[in-house]
């Protein structure tokens, strides 16, 4: 081997790991698994610098899949166990991998916090509305009046809307892509690879076993168009199967308008991924299927300092006012000696 | 305890001197009125004179309880002698209280005959009906046992700082100097290194610190004038191991000790916690050590602060977290998943009164069962306890020095009472701590996660390595290779392999040694913040011909090899706990004996005298011999 280091090329494959695959056959997990790869590759991301943490659920089982260093944790805990990793050593490139479950109920802690602290580190929320692991029990992002095996005659937990809930919680970048869309999926890694501080987004991702086809609106081919709205940084907010609605402020509510009749592109609500006041991402995160479209892509990315980096600087500071050795430190304050 | 009296005849001064082989002086008043800092100067000038001392404070729940009622007092004692002190004294033989509230929440702790100094402007209708007196104790007789100096402190004080400059209020707040003026002269302690700290505390408030020092010397200065004592007190100078010393509390030694095993073993140290009473001030020595690579995390709870601490050390950082009780509980699972993954954990367990939440400002030994035991399934943990706030510094690093050797969480155990109480600490030599020469594999090595050496130590290869990449976690790993393995052979073999590694961590560890004879009738046998009572009632028991040793076991899981045996030497062994008995339940079970258990869980340490007291019994009923 040469003391050079070479800069050798990956390809999605050299991120496969040798384990078996064990998520059921039609699971949208497997194409999240796909596009991970090739954006891992396209970024040009190093395998022993990359590290995905993840909690308990189907989705958690994503670092046995990937050949990097990996850390499959207890349910909810992932992303504290990747502020950890990261703290300890801000170099590597932390990810994880977590579900509805996992994050928003017995995480939902760890998830907010992370989130405010802006620490560099990206979370994929495998959104599937459901407990696939346990077996079919509503998830709080399930609908309600959804019927499950713990909710026999439906659901009466009004749910959590991710978007919204990072948004509220500080959130410096977040973004919502769907499983089959499988180019704007590897876009929107790709940007929260690219984003410094915490990335979040949120994945629709079908569950073929518990719950199959609940994204059935967004990623079918005769309603797709029509339940869903991509975003664009500095663009109006035009959907539709021949793009000839959008969306336009009313007061301050959205409404849905015919292109048109006097409505022109111009009327329409342009999005700001980074305005620096969130509103306008809230607003957008509540816009829900059947009454609005949906929108995908990024809500929101700002840029803020991370919390490592924060860390860090507080580090360097410290030594340059002082150099102590632990001996200094030892003999700080009042000392006195015994003969 | 009284060695001689003599009289002095120093110009128109002419004081009988007593003097005392050890004494206990607490400082007491409300919140606000600086007790704490007086008892620390107090402690700290004793022990640069040269005396031993233990010093313990004690300070109410609530910040600021109503200023003059019983429930906002605080106070600050200090034990000091010419011998070997290991606790903070049983029994008071001065009171020093600034009002009335203070005086009635300690008097109950001062030796009968005891000296009293009261602050007698305090004692006004008002401060007394808030304290609850019906009657003022100073006039009513109620305190014709004691040896009462009541000194108007308010007014002395004022005259004594009344060239400074400063407020009204802000002359008042000199007060504590005044009364620790007062007690220097009573002891004889000189007032040099408090009249350098206070340079020191206010460099750049000149008025402030002349102010404190006028008042220091004014306290000093009425003592040497006055007529009302009719005698000083002497305390000489301890034997002690020549060295330097400082004073630490446990929690700042637990501090200290972890910032000593990462600079040894050359890493950063992270500590995640969440602030919880009483291990806080651990975070808050950490936090302002950054110079020396400390990454603190205040976590968003008990549960991000364990499984932080695991992702760092899955990192390479020299990583820990700290906790009381109910915060153990909440990181149980955590730790179940340090044992899973094999990764170097310390984590500190400052034992509070509980259950729930229990008794937060109050000392307890409970947690011994949780510690050994509080995880689900069978997630086998090294234990420690440290024996005295010094002892928080040594049991630290061993703690660091395990987890690494042997890729295992271990847990320390302190209290409440080692946390807060402080002791003179002779500073090691750097080269006699652990060297902590952690190797990691590096890029190119055969490498499998769950491959073991011959101690059953697995390799602790690092994110960043290139060509080791690997994945863990808290699900069953198939053995050597690490891969997610259900099979139930491997469950088995796995089971065996963790506890196994972590019973062999005892092949390290000291025997545990006898203080006293290798055998005989009665053993006392300790763990924790108990060693200093027990130790010193046995040496005052042997004193007295009774045939008692005693032993200290500093590391509870495992155990130390000889510990069987040599409890096997004794007819019987006495075991006194802040507890119901968790370490005779242990020692029954392990060593197959019948321990004698002496128990108390008020929240306060064991006195010498209790511990006394049932040796003694023990020996007249015929139960020990």
């Amino acid at each position: 081997m040469s003391a050079q280091a070479v800069a050798v090329e990956l390809s999605a494959k050299d991120f496969a790991s040798d384990q078996n695959i064990r998520w059921c056959p039609g699971c949208g997990d497997f194409s999240i698994l796909a596009q991970v790869k090739k954006v891992l590759a396209k970024i040009g991301a190093k395998r022993e610098s990359t590290v995905f943490v993840s909690g308990i659920g189907c989705s958690s089982r994503f670092p046995y899949y990937v050949d990097t260093y990996g850390f499959h944790g207890i349910h909810g805990r992932a992303a504290a166990v990747a502020t950890g990793a990261k703290i300890a050593n801000p170099e590597l490139s932390v990810w994880v991998a977590t579900g509805d479950g996992d994050a928003l109920s017995i995480g939902g802690n760890h998830l907010l916090h992370t989130i405010r602290r802006n620490i560099d580190i990206n979370i994929i929320l495998f959104n599937n509305r459901i407990y696939g692991l346990t077996k079919g029990q509503y998830s709080p992002t399930s609908p309600m009046g959804k019927q499950t095996k713990s909710t026999p005659v439906g659901s009466i937990d009004y749910p959590l809307h991710p978007i919204s809930v990072a948004i509220g919680a500080e959130a410096s970048f977040v973004a919502r892509t769907i499983d089959v869309n499988t180019k704007h999926l590897q876009h929107i890694l790709e940007r929260a690879a690219a984003h410094k501080g915490t990335s979040f987004v949120e994945i629709y991702q079908n569950c073929v076993i518990f719950n199959d086809q609940a994204f059935e609106y967004s990623t079918g081919k005769d309603t797709k168009d029509d339940s869903t709205v991509y975003l664009e940084h500095g663009r109006p907010l035009v959907f539709g199967k021949e793009s000839d609605k959008g969306i336009r402020l009313k007061g301050m509510d959205p409404e849905i308008v015919a292109l048109g009749n006097g409505v022109k592109e111009d009327d329409l609500l342009f999005h700001d991924e980074r305005a620096l006041e969130p509103s306008l991402a809230y607003l957008l995160s509540r816009m829900h299927y059947p009454e609005f479209p949906e929108p995908m892509g990024v809500f929101r990315a700002v840029e803020r300092p991370t919390y490592e980096e924060l860390l860090m600087r507080q580090v360097e500071v410290a030594r340059e006012k002082k150099t102590r050795s632990l001996d200094d430190l030892f003999h700080e304050g009042d000392t006195w000696d015994v003969k | 305890m009284v060695v001689a009296t003599k009289t002095t005849d120093s110009g128109a001064e002419s004081k009988r001197v007593i003097e005392l082989e050890e004494t206990t002086v607490r400082f007491c008043g409300d919140s606000g009125d600086g007790m704490q800092l007086a008892g620390t100067q107090m402690g700290n000038t004793s022990a640069a004179f040269g005396n031993d001392i233990s010093t313990l404070p004690d300070y109410p729940a609530e910040i600021r309880a109503p200023a003059g009622s019983v429930a906002g007092v605080s106070g600050f004692q200090v034990h000091f002698g010419s011998q070997k002190l290991r606790t903070p004294g049983d029994q008071l033989n001065a009171l020093v209280a600034m009002n009335p509230a203070a005086l009635k929440a300690n008097l109950a702790d001062l030796e009968s005959g005891g000296v009293v100094v009261v602050n007698g402007d305090a004692f006004t209708k008002n401060n007394l009906g808030k304290a609850g007196y019906e009657s003022n104790p100073l006039e009513d007789g109620s305190l014709n046992g004691y040896q009462v100096f009541r000194i108007p402190m308010d007014t002395l004080n004022a005259e004594a700082c009344k060239d400074s400059g400063l407020s009204v209020r802000a002359i008042g707040r000199c007060k504590n100097f005044y009364a620790l003026g007062l007690v220097y002269w009573l002891y004889g302690r000189s007032m040099e290194p408090t009249l350098r700290w206070i340079e020191r505390k206010f460099a750049g408030k000149q008025d402030v610190a002349d102010a404190n020092a006028q008042a220091l010397r004014g306290g000093y200065y009425f003592g040497e004038t006055t007529e009302i004592f009719p005698v000083r007190y002497q305390v000489a100078p301890a034997k002690l191991t020549p060295g330097t010393y400082r004073s630490v509390s446990g929690n700042e030694a637990v501090a200290l000790g972890m910032i000593a095993a990462a600079q040894r073993a050359g890493k950063p140290l992270f500590y995640g916690t969440y602030p919880i009473t009483p291990a806080s001030e651990i975070l808050h020595e950490l936090a302002r050590h950054k110079d020396m690579d400390v990454r603190t995390f205040q976590a968003e709870d008990e549960i991000a602060a364990i499984t932080s601490t695991i992702g760092a050390a899955f990192c390479g950082a020299m990583s820990a977290t700290g906790t009381s009780g109910p915060g153990m509980a909440l990181k149980a699972e955590g730790i179940g998943l340090a044992v899973m993954t094999e990764l170097p954990v310390v984590i500190v367990n400052v034992q509070r009164g509980g259950p729930s939440t229990g008794l937060p400002t109050k000392t307890e030994q409970g947690d011994l069962n949780q510690a050994i035991f509080g995880r689900n399934s069978e997630a086998p943990v090294c234990v420690l306890a440290a024996a005295s706030p010094g002892d928080c510094f040594a049991m630290t690093v061993e703690a660091f020095r395990i987890a690494t050797e042997y890729m295992t969480p271990v847990i320390v155990l302190s209290d409440g009472y080692l946390a807060q109480g402080a002791e003179p600490w002779r500073i090691p030599d750097i080269d006699s701590l652990p060297k902590f020469d952690i190797r990691h594999p590096k890029p190119g090595d055969a490498f499998h996660p769950y491959e073991r050496d011959e101690k059953l130590v697995r390799k602790w290869a690092l994110p960043g390595t290139p060509g080791l990449e690997h994945r863990i976690g808290g699900i069953e790993k198939k053995d050597v290779t690490g891969e997610v393995c259900y099979d139930p052979i491997n469950h088995e073999v796995m089971v065996n392999l963790r506890q196994q590694k972590v019973d062999r961590i005892a092949e390290t560890i000291p025997d545990l040694s006898v203080t006293g004879d290798e055998s005989g009738d009665l053993l006392v046998l300790g763990w924790g913040s108990t060693y200093g009572a027990i130790t010193t009632a046995v040496e005052h028991m042997r004193k007295k011909g009774l045939d008692v040793s005693s032993a200290h076991l500093r590391y509870l899981y495992p155990m130390p090899k000889n510990t069987t045996d040599l409890l096997k030497r004794f007819r019987r062994v006495l075991i006194p706990e802040l507890n119901l008995g968790q370490l005779m339940h242990h020692i029954r079970d392990i060593c197959q004996i019948e321990p004698i258990g002496l128990n108390k869980v008020q929240g306060k340490p064991f006195m010498v005298r209790e511990i006394e007291a049932t040796i003694e019994e023990l020996f007249s009923n015929g139960k020990a011999s």
